[in-house]
């Protein structure tokens, strides 16, 4: 059993947004050395290195490229490859191998640099390959299209709007606007998001997350040295996944993913349900995303997420936050590397001190990433204490 | 730019696209469970067999939801923009995903009734489509 035994002991962030000149390697070597220097730890003291994947730098061994232009030396590593679930493997993987002895500290990092390492056309190009190549990618398929082939399902069958999509954009932009490092940090209106152009109806360019050079790290290493961190370890409680097909086509439904199955694994680890979380952090590639989520984490009743959003539980002075950092929707997404930064968010408001984006209540947190089309999942628990 | 078309290297797919050409929407079905499925592969999904059978589909789909594609995801679609992609429940049992074409095809809607047609898109090359038919 995996409760309480290992934690993140550092986390770090690379610059955020439009950074030329920076390869998708120097990115994550910048987060990783951040994550390093916030666990007090040097490059001697890491053993144990998971990366994800990027399109712009395709090393055959990525994790092998990042190790040897940092001069780590290891005893265990590996590229993960599950889409934008990949940070909630990753991270799993790295407090088995801790607690097992594989290794003693793991460095998980992800990064890309696709807003200047790609052209735009390029990138979404390449996001249109996600798309089965025979069945769905000739019918003009990509990945705005797929979701908001579930987007459409979901207001036919609960009667959500626009308007709730919208609510989700501008909450996190707010969220955004508080965050040093966020890479949209100027307010929008729900005005905005319903005027923005439509991209795949019912999703406009504000439904959409952004495309950004970011890279995100965390350090993973076993529970019994938590006292020898500069600073308060976050523990992890529970870990849960799930996988159901790969192409939307394929998927048993567009309302019932995986991502309850996932949730209720990590639950069960932990010994926790949903009324034991205080805030929640939502993969949210598009504004339909974490509405599903919060529902499938039981934070809300199949169907009545949006009042999430529309009374104001959501945002960080909220009975229930979402996505405090902005999410991918407004901080950075970069591959799997929006999924990493709500863990690297977790980290942060459970230690406390995050000031003006601070959220009151901040013992037990819940992380949810996804990879593909709602295909495979992934959710994390973290404790500020062990439970 | 002329539209992609599949270049289909497994057997199942090449049978798939060799029937389409020939203005055939073909699906399997179980030998052992009688599930149908889409889309072609080698072995039952349901329960693993490798006894299975083409059946031609009725051509019969419902509307389960679809999207209007505004901005094109690659240059090819750039002409072809606004389009609809749907998932289409066939009358068998299987979804697949396709445009939704034709006439009125823009004012779609869940639930619509739809047939089978077939795109050339050159070369003897075909793609299933589906049209709404007009109540």
């Amino acid at each position: 059993m995996l409760r309480n035994r290992a934690i993140v002991a550092g986390v770090g962030e690379s610059r955020i947004g439009k950074v030329p000149g920076m390869s998708a390697l120097e990115l994550c070597a910048e987060a990783a050395r951040h994550a390093l220097a916030d666990a007090g730890l040097g490059i001697r003291d890491i053993d144990g290195l998971l990366t994800a994947y990027t399109m712009t730098e395709p090393y055959p061994v990525f994790y092998g490229a990042l190790a040897e232009f940092m001069g780590l030396e290891l005893r265990y590593g590996a590229e993960v490859t599950a889409g934008g679930g990949s940070s909630g493997v990753m991270i799993r993987d790295a407090a088995l191998a801790v607690v097992s002895g594989r290794a003693e500290a793991v460095l998980v990092v992800s990064g890309d640099n696709r807003a200047t390492g790609m052209e735009r056309d390029s990138a979404v190009a390449a996001l249109a390959a996600w798309g089965h190549p025979y069945y769905e990618y000739p019918y003009g398929g990509f990945i705005p299209a797929y979701y908001a082939l579930i987007a459409r399902r979901y207001m036919h069958e609960t009667g959500a709007t626009s308007e709730d999509l919208a609510r989700v954009a501008v909450t996190q932009r707010a969220s955004a606007c508080r965050h040093p490092n966020a890479h949209m940090k100027t307010p929008i209106t729900l005005e905005d998001v319903l005027a923005s152009k439509p991209i795949a109806e019912p999703l406009r360019l504000f439904d959409c997350c952004l495309i950004s050079d970011a890279a995100g790290a965390v350090v993973v290493m076993r529970a019994e040295r938590a006292a020898e961190l500069p600073q308060k370890a976050v523990y992890l409680l529970g870990a849960g996944e799930a996988f159901s097909h790969e192409h939307i086509l394929a998927a048993p439904s567009l309302i019932d993913s995986g991502a309850r199955r996932s949730a209720d694994a990590a639950y069960a680890m932990a010994g926790i349900g949903p009324r034991e979380i205080d805030l929640a952090l939502l993969y949210d590639c598009f504004t339909i995303t974490p509405m599903l989520l919060a529902e499938d984490c039981g934070f809300a009743a199949r169907g009545a997420a949006a009042d999430l959003w529309k009374d104001g539980r959501a945002t960080i002075e909220g009975r229930f936050p979402i996505n405090t950092h902005g999410g991918m929707l407004s901080h950075a997404h970069a591959g799997a590397t929006g999924g990493l930064f709500e863990s690297v968010e977790a980290v942060r408001q459970l230690r406390g001190g995050e000031g003006k984006r601070q959220v009151a209540r901040h013992e037990v947190a819940l992380v949810h990433v996804e990879g593909g089309i709602m295909s495979n999942h992934a959710t994390l628990i973290y404790g500020a204490q062990p439970v | 730019m002329a539209l992609p078309f599949p270049e289909p290297r497994t057997a199942e797919a090449k049978h798939f696209f060799a029937a389409a050409a020939e203005n055939r929407l073909e699906l399997q079905r179980c030998a052992a469970c009688g599930r149908v499925w889409f889309f072609p592969r080698p072995a039952c999904v349901a329960c693993g067999s490798q006894d299975y059978a083409w059946l031609r589909a009725s051509g019969r789909g419902g509307v389960h939801s679809f999207s209007i594609v505004r901005r094109a995801p690659s240059p090819e679609f750039r002409d072809r923009v606004p389009y609809v992609v749907a998932l289409i429940d066939l009358a068998e049992g299987p979804r697949m995903m396709a445009n939704v074409v034709g006439e009125g095809a823009l004012e779609v809607s869940i639930g619509d009734a739809l047939e089978l047609t077939f795109e050339d898109r050159g070369e003897g090359r075909k793609l299933p489509q589906f049209r709404r038919i007009a109540r």
